[in-house]
Formats: C-alpha cells, sequence, structure tokens
C-alpha cells in the first residue's frame, strides 16, 4: 500500500511523489502539486474531510478522494 | 463613451492578490459595470487619462490561477484573451502577482506570455516585502521573463504612477512567449499545430483545442475541421497538459532561483493560531453559527428603517401624484404602476445592502474560505459543496445576487443543485406575506415570558426554507447524474483586515445587480400586472353603474370609492383570471382574491399584501392595521366562515414557502444554466411541492 497525502498525519510533512494524473483537477495541479514538491498537512476537517494543506507555497484545501490520489513520501 | 486615443487594458490575476484594489485604485469611482457578451458575469471596467492623448479602459477580468478555467468567470479571461475579435481583447495585459506566492503567480503570467501578447507583470504588497523577509532581483527578473516588472502597492498607492508610465508605452512591449515548451512535449505534435494555424500564436492553437466549449463564430470552416482533427485523442491532450504543466513550473523555478530571496523564519504563525479555532471541530461551527446569528440580527435591525421609511414615502408619492397631476391613463399609470413597482424594487435595498456588507467583510478577511473547509462534507451529502453557502445566505436577501454567487462553485451538478435550491431560503420578498399572515392567524402570546409565538412561527419558516433547500438537494443528488470527477479545490488566503474600499465596491455591484437583473423585470411586471388591474371586459366598463345599483349607494357616499375600487378589480381582466383559477386553488382553501394576489405576486411575493389591500377595498395601503382588519373580518362567501382562518393562513404560509413566485429568479437561472430546461423543472418542482403542503395543511388542520 502506498502512503498518499490522506494517510498523513495532521503537521506531518511529506514529498510527493507520484500522482494519479488523470484522476486529479488539472486546477490542482496547475496549484503546484506536482511531483517533487512538498507537502505539508495542516489541518483535517469535522468529519474527515476535506484536508487542509500546504504545497508549493500554497494554502489549499482539498478532497479526501482527491488526497487519496497523491501518492507521497514521509520526511 | 469611446475617444480617439484609447486603449484597453485587461488585468489578470489570481484571486487574492490585491487586483480588485489595483483596479479601484486606478479607475476611482469612475468605474461602470457592463457584461461580458453572452453570459451574465458582471465586466467591471473604467476609463482613466494616461496624458493628454491617450485615455485606457481598464479592464478588471475575473480573477484566475491559471488561463484553463474552472468555473465560468474564469472561463471569460480564456475567452477575452484568445480572439482577437472579442469586443474586449486587450490592446495589453497587466498581470498582478502576490509577492508571497511569485511561484503559483508566474503560472499565469507564462500563460499569458506564451500567448505573445503585449504584457507586464505587476508585483503587489511591495510595501510587505521586508516585512515576510523577501528579496527580488528586479532588473534579473525582467531580462528572464522578457518582460518589464513594476512593483505596487495597491493598498497604499505605491508604484501606481510606474504601473501607469509602462501601459503608456504598451506599443514597445516585448511579445516574446516565455517558453518553448511544446519541443519538449510532442515536437511533430506542435509542428503540425503551428503549420495548421499559421495566424495564431502556437499556445492561443493548442488553449484552442484543448477547450471545446469556445465560440467557433469567429473561425472558417477550416479552422474548424483542423480543430477537431486534432482533438482525436483527448486523452493524449490530457497527458499533454499534465506534462506542460510540470515543465511551465521546472521553467519558473529556474527563474525564481535567481531571483528571489525569501527567508522562511519570518513567516508569521497568525493563520496557524486562527485556524485552529475557526475550523475547530467544535469551536469552528459555534463561531459560525453565531457570526450567521449576529448577521441576520444585525439584517432584520438595521434593514427595518430605512425598509419603513421607503415603503411610506412612496405610498405618499403615488397618492401626491394621483391627486395633482391631471386624472388620465398617465397619471393612473404612474401612480398604480410606475411609482408603487419602482417603491417595490427600492424597498428590499436595505436588506441586501447590508447582507451583502456582512458577506463581503467575511470574504475579505479570508474567513468565508473556512467556512468552505468547514461545511464541504456536510454540504455534499446534499449534492452541493462547501462552496454554496455563500449562496444559501445570500438567499435570506434576495435569490438573484445569491445565484449568480454560484458562479465559483466548480463542480458542474454541485453548482446546479445549489442554484436550483436557492430559492427555498426565506428572501425578503417573503417577510411582508410572512409578517402578515401570522399576524393573522398566530395569537401574540408569549412562551415562557420571553419568546414571542408568532417571532417563533416566523423562525421556523426560515428553518423550514433552509431545510427544504437541503433535503431537495438530497432528493437532486439522488436523480440527477452528472459523470465528472471531483473538481474541488479551494484556496484557504491568508487573514487579512478588510479593505473598506473593497467591501464598498462588492456591496454596490451586488445591489446593482439585483436592480437591473430583478429590478427591471418586476418593474415590468407591475407595469403589466396594472394594466391588467385596471382594465377588463364589460362588466368593468360599466363599473360606476353596478356599483350604484349593487350596494345601493350614490358616488358621494363615504363607501364608494373603495367599493368601486374593488369592484374595478373583481372584473377586471386579473380578476378574470383570479376567478379561472380558483377551481383549481380552492382545494388549498384559497378563494379567487387570494388567486389574484398570487397571480401578481409574480412580480415579487410581496405585491401579495397589496394586492389584497385593493381587493379588500381598504383604500389606505399605508397602514397595515387596516389591512389586518379587514383580512381577519372577511368572511368566505361559500362556506360563511372566516376567510383568514388558522388552516387557511397555514396554508398560504407553506404556499410561499415553496412556490417560486419570482419571474426575475426564473429568468436568473435561464441566464445561468442557459437552458430552459432547468428553471421550468424548478418552477414546477416548486409549484408541486407546493400544492401538495398546502393541500396536506389545509386538509389536515380544516
Amino acid at each position: 500500500m502506498n502512503t498518499t497525502i490522506a494517510d498523513l498525519n495532521i503537521g506531518e510533512k511529506a514529498l510527493i511523489q507520484e500522482i494519479a494524473f488523470d484522476h486529479i483537477p488539472l486546477a490542482l495541479l496547475e496549484m503546484g502539486c506536482l511531483p517533487g514538491i512538498d507537502v505539508e498537512l495542516l489541518q483535517i476537517a469535522p468529519f474527515n474531510d476535506p484536508l487542509y494543506i500546504r504545497v508549493n507555497g500554497s494554502y489549499l484545501s482539498i478532497r479526501r478522494e482527491t488526497a487519496e490520489k497523491i501518492v507521497v513520501i514521509k520526511l | 463613451m469611446a475617444r480617439l486615443n484609447t486603449i484597453k487594458v485587461a488585468l489578470v490575476g489570481n484571486p487574492n492578490t490585491g487586483k480588485t484594489s489595483l483596479f479601484n485604485e486606478l479607475t476611482g469611482l469612475k468605474q461602470k459595470v457592463g457584461n461580458y457578451p453572452g453570459v451574465t458575469v458582471d465586466k467591471k471596467s473604467g476609463i482613466i487619462k494616461l496624458h493628454d492623448h491617450l485615455f485606457a479602459e481598464i479592464i478588471d477580468l475575473p480573477g484566475t490561477y491559471s488561463i484553463n478555467p474552472n468555473s465560468l468567470d474564469e472561463n471569460i479571461v480564456l475567452e477575452t484573451l484568445l480572439d482577437p475579435k472579442n469586443p474586449d481583447f486587450p490592446d495589453m495585459v497587466v498581470v498582478i502577482a502576490d509577492i508571497e506566492n511569485m511561484k503559483r503567480n508566474l503560472l499565469l503570467f507564462s500563460q499569458i506570455k506564451d500567448l505573445e501578447l503585449p504584457a507586464i507583470l505587476a508585483i503587489n504588497m511591495s510595501d510587505m516585502m521586508e516585512k515576510r523577509g523577501i528579496s527580488i532581483e528586479v532588473a534579473k527578473l525582467k531580462e528572464l521573463l522578457k518582460s518589464e516588472v513594476v512593483l505596487i502597492s495597491a493598498k497604499k498607492g505605491l508604484g501606481i504612477e510606474d504601473l501607469k508610465d509602462q501601459i503608456c508605452r504598451y506599443k514597445s512591449i516585448n511579445r516574446e512567449p516565455f517558453a518553448k515548451l511544446t519541443d519538449r512535449i510532442d515536437p511533430e505534435f506542435f509542428k503540425k499545430l503551428g503549420e495548421s494555424f499559421p495566424n495564431a500564436s502556437l499556445y492561443n492553437s493548442w488553449l484552442r483545442i484543448t477547450h471545446n466549449h469556445l465560440p467557433l463564430k469567429n473561425l472558417s470552416q477550416k479552422e474548424r475541421d483542423n480543430l477537431e482533427s486534432f482533438r482525436k485523442d483527448p486523452e493524449k491532450l490530457k497527458r499533454f497538459q499534465h506534462r506542460e504543466t510540470v515543465l511551465r513550473y521546472q521553467k519558473i523555478n529556474e527563474v525564481l532561483k535567481e531571483t528571489v530571496m525569501q527567508d522562511n523564519s519570518k513567516a508569521t504563525d497568525i493563520r496557524s493560531r486562527l485556524d485552529k479555532i475557526l475550523t475547530h471541530k467544535i469551536y469552528g461551527y459555534l463561531i459560525f453559527a453565531c457570526i450567521l446569528f449576529l448577521v441576520f440580527q444585525s439584517v432584520f435591525d438595521w434593514a427595518s428603517g430605512p425598509m419603513d421609511w421607503i415603503d411610506v414615502n412612496f405610498a405618499r408619492l403615488s397618492s401626491w401624484v394621483s391627486t395633482h397631476l391631471p386624472p388620465g391613463m398617465l397619471t393612473d399609470l404612474l401612480a398604480e404602476g410606475i411609482i408603487p413597482g419602482i417603491g417595490g424594487i427600492l424597498i428590499f435595498i436595505p436588506q441586501i445592502v447590508i447582507l451583502f456588507l456582512f458577506v463581503s467583510i467575511l470574504e475579505e478577511t479570508g474567513y468565508m474560505s473556512r467556512v468552505v473547509f468547514l461545511m464541504d462534507k456536510i454540504m455534499r451529502k446534499y449534492g452541493m459543496s462547501g462552496k454554496s453557502v455563500v449562496p444559501l445566505i445570500s438567499g435570506t436577501a434576495c435569490a438573484i445576487p445569491a445565484i449568480m454567487s454560484a458562479r465559483n462553485i466548480g463542480g458542474w451538478k454541485e453548482r446546479l443543485i445549489t442554484i436550483l435550491v436557492t430559492p427555498f431560503t426565506t428572501c425578503s420578498a417573503r417577510l411582508p406575506v410572512y409578517a402578515i399572515i401570522i399576524a393573522l392567524i398566530i395569537p401574540p402570546t408569549r412562551i415562557l415570558g420571553v419568546f414571542g409565538l408568532q417571532g417563533l412561527t416566523l423562525f421556523a419558516l426560515y428553518i423550514l426554507g433552509f431545510a427544504t433547500a437541503l433535503f431537495s438537494g438530497y432528493l437532486l443528488h439522488k436523480i440527477i447524474k452528472v459523470r465528472g470527477q471531483s473538481v474541488f479545490v479551494a484556496e484557504m488566503p491568508n487573514y487579512k483586515v478588510p479593505s473598506l474600499k473593497n467591501v464598498f465596491y462588492t456591496v454596490v455591484e451586488k445591489s446593482k445587480a439585483f436592480v437591473f437583473g430583478a429590478g427591471k423585470i418586476i418593474l415590468a411586471i407591475s407595469i403589466i400586472l396594472w394594466f391588467l388591474a385596471s382594465n377588463g371586459p364589460a362588466d368593468f366598463k360599466n363599473a360606476s353603474e353596478n356599483v350604484t345599483r349593487k350596494y345601493a349607494i350614490d358616488e358621494n357616499s363615504a363607501d364608494y370609492e373603495n367599493k368601486l375600487a374593488s369592484y374595478k378589480l373583481e372584473h377586471s381582466y386579473i380578476g378574470v383570471m383570479g376567478r379561472a383559477i380558483e377551481p383549481a386553488i380552492s382545494p388549498l382553501g384559497f378563494d379567487w382574491k387570494i388567486g389574484i394576489a398570487i397571480i401578481s405576486s409574480f412580480a415579487a411575493r410581496e405585491v401579495f399584501v397589496g394586492t389584497l389591500a385593493t381587493i379588500y377595498s381598504v383604500g389606505d395601503t399605508e397602514d397595515t392595521l387596516t389591512i389586518k382588519q379587514k383580512m381577519a373580518s372577511e368572511v368566505n362567501a361559500d362556506t360563511g366562515e372566516k376567510q383568514f382562518s388558522f388552516p387557511v393562513g397555514m396554508s398560504l404560509l407553506f404556499f410561499y414557502a415553496f412556490a417560486l413566485q419570482c419571474i426575475s429568479t426564473i429568468a436568473i437561472v435561464k441566464k445561468e444554466t442557459n437552458s430552459w430546461k432547468w428553471p421550468i423543472l424548478q418552477l414546477t418542482g416548486m409549484g408541486i411541492l407546493a400544492y401538495i403542503s398546502s393541500f396536506l395543511i389545509y386538509n389536515l388542520l380544516g
């Protein structure tokens, strides 16, 4: 099982390794959420979704279903 | 106001970069709101003087993170910049970037450069550089971007003259593309693409083939066929888009490495501290509930004064006109059609202004994005997104600006459901109707000595509105099948003190949207209704004889005028219509008089009250007490019982809570969904719900 952004704990940082491009909105990639970039999970909304992340200097909220498509290596 | 030497300058930039502040700083009060061709998105522009012989029309294009659009608003940017024949196609583009996130902002800039448009970069918040530990080598940046770069602070008005100087030199701006990325994606494919469209930049053609919803009217048949031939493999195009984004960021990182230094140790932790409280699983919701309560409380409290003032003074103006102008058609039209029509529009403005004052403050501070984050999971159960919260709250003022604000919801299905259910929220036009019926059927007793029963009923109606919106969202979510992935990506901007200027302009903009969107229709329908109410078949024409005969009174008796007005309305065209629908509405407990009022309230729901006042020949419409007394003593001709009994009143409340009695809403839904299918579905769906629930309520209670 690969670790994805959805598996991170609050405050954990990770390096984006692989993205299932076909299942990710282009908008998220264009925010700079790309392989080789650091990502930090800042907060999880009540009811476990969406996730609040920092990536490429942007603060974003994305849905769990999207986060599950982004494979990372914990730092 | 086209002047001889007026160039078009488009402002483009990410949301929350101060683009609006820059626009306000450049144009001041000289801005106007228009429309882009074919869509209802507001186009803000303003003409400024650069020097004696040169003027510039500054066009504030909607904020976007990329030239590839994710919403209707963002699509405007693409359409405007892609087509030289577009009426708003600019002579130059100013891309505004936020100093704190140069990387992401340069993505958009690089795309615009690749369109080979004359573009310059304006870096905002330059006054914050030192505080945030950022330094920029401007000369080097200019060289690497092949472009002019201006440092500005829109909030403080710094660098604006520099920027204007650069705009003046629009003719000599470097149009070289930012990067030839295409060679590294698939040289053969792009070579062919370039050869097929020799007159456009390569990136322009690339965008044209990846966005198949763009208007084609300015293209020849051959060009259209060419476009299609490149679209054969959509999977490949998608892969190319991803590759493009990766390469673009690589190149941007190379540029930034040499030009921008950022010392992260100076980053503040205000964001994380506020986030901890505002998005907390208990406090977060508690704070949101308190803010909502405060907002609604203030809307009610502050708006009632000005609303009463408008109400009273338009009634006065109306009667002044009818007594002081020579009697005749024109005076009647003015006194009974136009003036009450305009009054009926203006009366909503206090509530709309106050509500949007709060909404725009909450958005400006960055708080609204946290609400989106908190509410997304909950709203998704009901087929909507966290971003649907703003339209639903705005709907308590008026559905028109509310439905328009659903535009930034990314997913089509979520946006559509939001548009369809927003009219269930209790808008300000329902209030006068609720108020008078509640006063008639609910006793003014207090529960536990604190809560008035009438107030609680009104509160319950608000809850009913929200609950029905959510419930029907849930149903639509199950019914409507739209394929598509999640497109929810929301930025969580920095917290900041709201700029009063921006709040002011937003409020003005929203109020204008109401006045010109809904207002025109309300006025037009008021005039039509006036005509239908003041003309009629034979009985109407002989009204005065018939009244004297029927009531055995003459023209001098005290009651004559009121009796005549009432008789005329009964026999006017609208009265005929009311009688015609009576069989359909009598199962709900309504007679033909209420039928007339229901028909007239398609202009705006609150017209119900005024129409009933005329029907019951109250005469003096200023005094709600009289209307109330008249209505209370009204007896149903068939049953011999009080017309506004408890069951009828409740039935009416449910009818007004659910029915889509607002032509303006139908018109705006048509515009926003670009089809008649959805507004018609909405009208019938809400109508059926209203009818059935009123029927049940009336028969259960009766």
